[in-house]
């Protein structure tokens, strides 16, 4: 699948969740543009043979700096960026597979899928945490600088 | 008086952001802010997803007030933390504070039912494609998510329990996705499932459930990491039930 693809589903992706979490309106451009840019990192990760979790990791901290740009442009709460733009980085196709193991009585595959679950949610967390404290970090550095 | 004025604005703010799902360390620091700008130093409040408390002065009585409904409104978030920050910026007068606050509070959701559902199709054909369906998969992608998404809005309009819902609306899921491959429309049947699940995915708990342990609000943070979790089952068990059913007639 080519890298337009990416581009244009991911944006509808994210600005459509936008609509459905009844975002402001104007801020549903920059929601979609938040999580196509946090997809296309991951994709391009992936590509050059980037365990997922660490190219989730890298995909989170990038919607978090581009949340937070956005929050200061537009003067809005910072939740609503990122909500729209983590959501291509939640791993529901896993989850899906986890769940469908399980009811194949395929318990193995089932909780090493959900294992991976948890990790990547928890990987997403980091992420914006991470990008949260070195926001925190430049702000002290440009006061006291 | 000027006390109790000030303490129905605070709870009302609180209110409106846990209705429409704010981190409770939110919801807290926004109380905080508008009760500062009004003169006051040693407030306390402590917020869950169920239900606010707050007072004025640790040795006044503090007020509580319930939250019964959640939903996901990031438009009344955005409103609430603007009205705040003209408090404290620009400190309008408590009347105009509680006029604005009362309008958010009534006003109604940004998108009709319609836009979300369409909205809905067109993320569940997006996320098709994006996790590796081909292109013949995202029709019935989109229609399957689509319908989904319709029907579980008739459900909540009937039951009144979202999670109720999402069990009975991925149900549907699966018997469309279903029939659609065995009509010869799309290819994978896990593809057009995983797409159309999609919006009903408890994205925003989950990430706020983070949020809210890592800011080291325990309570909230487990019990919603507990909703987002039993939605997910909901889901999980309404596309098992399917799978159960094809198993049995096939």
């Amino acid at each position: 699948m080519g890298i337009l693809a990416h581009t244009i589903t991911s944006f509808f992706a994210a600005a459509g969740f936008a609509v459905l979490f009844n975002a402001p309106r104007k801020s549903l451009i920059p929601c979609g543009v938040v999580g196509m840019l946090g997809w296309l990192v991951y994709i391009g990760l992936i590509e050059v043979n980037f365990l997922a979790v660490p190219a989730t990791v890298i995909a989170s901290i990038v919607v978090g700096i581009c949340s937070r740009v956005c929050a200061e442009t537009f003067k809005m709460p910072i939740l609503i960026f990122y909500v729209a733009g983590i959501i291509p980085l939640v791993p529901g196709g896993v989850a899906y597979n986890a769940m469908r193991s399980f009811i194949e009585s395929d318990y193995f595959d089932g909780v090493e899928l959900a294992a991976e679950v948890m990790i990547l949610s928890g990987g997403i967390a980091i992420g914006l945490m991470f990008s949260e404290v070195m926001n925190q970090l430049w702000r002290k550095i440009v006061r006291s600088a | 008086m000027n006390d109790q004025a000030v303490i129905r604005i605070c709870l009302l703010a609180g209110k409106i952001m846990l209705q429409s799902g704010a981190e409770t360390h939110r919801v807290e620091d926004t109380m905080k802010r508008i009760a500062e700008a009004y003169g006051y130093t040693d407030i306390q409040s402590f917020a869950m997803p169920t239900g606010v408390h707050f007072s004025i002065n640790r040795t006044e009585a503090s007020r509580f007030l319930r939250v019964s409904s959640r939903a996901t409104d990031l438009h009344k978030i955005s409103d609430v933390n603007e009205i705040s920050r003209s408090i404290t910026n620009d400190n309008i007068s408590i009347d105009e504070a509680k006029k604005r606050l009362d309008a958010v509070d009534e006003s109604r959701q940004t998108f009709t039912k319609t836009a979300q559902i369409i909205a809905a199709a067109l993320v569940s054909g997006s996320f098709t494609i994006m996790f590796g369906g081909t292109w013949p998969d995202f029709l019935p992608s989109m229609i399957t998510g689509g319908v989904a998404y319709a029907f579980m809005f008739w459900v909540v309009h009937l039951i009144g329990t979202r999670f109720i819902a999402d069990f009975f609306a991925s149900i549907l899921i699966g018997l469309l996705a279903y029939v659609s491959i065995q009509m010869g429309f799309g290819h994978s049947l896990d593809k057009v499932i995983i797409g159309a699940v999609m919006p009903l995915v408890p994205g925003l708990p989950i990430t706020n459930a983070v949020r809210d342990l890592l800011a080291g609000h325990l309570v909230a943070g487990v019990s919603k990491g507990v909703e987002a979790g039993l939605t997910a089952v909901a889901i999980g068990a309404g596309v098992a039930v399917m799978f159960g059913f094809v198993a049995l007639f096939s």
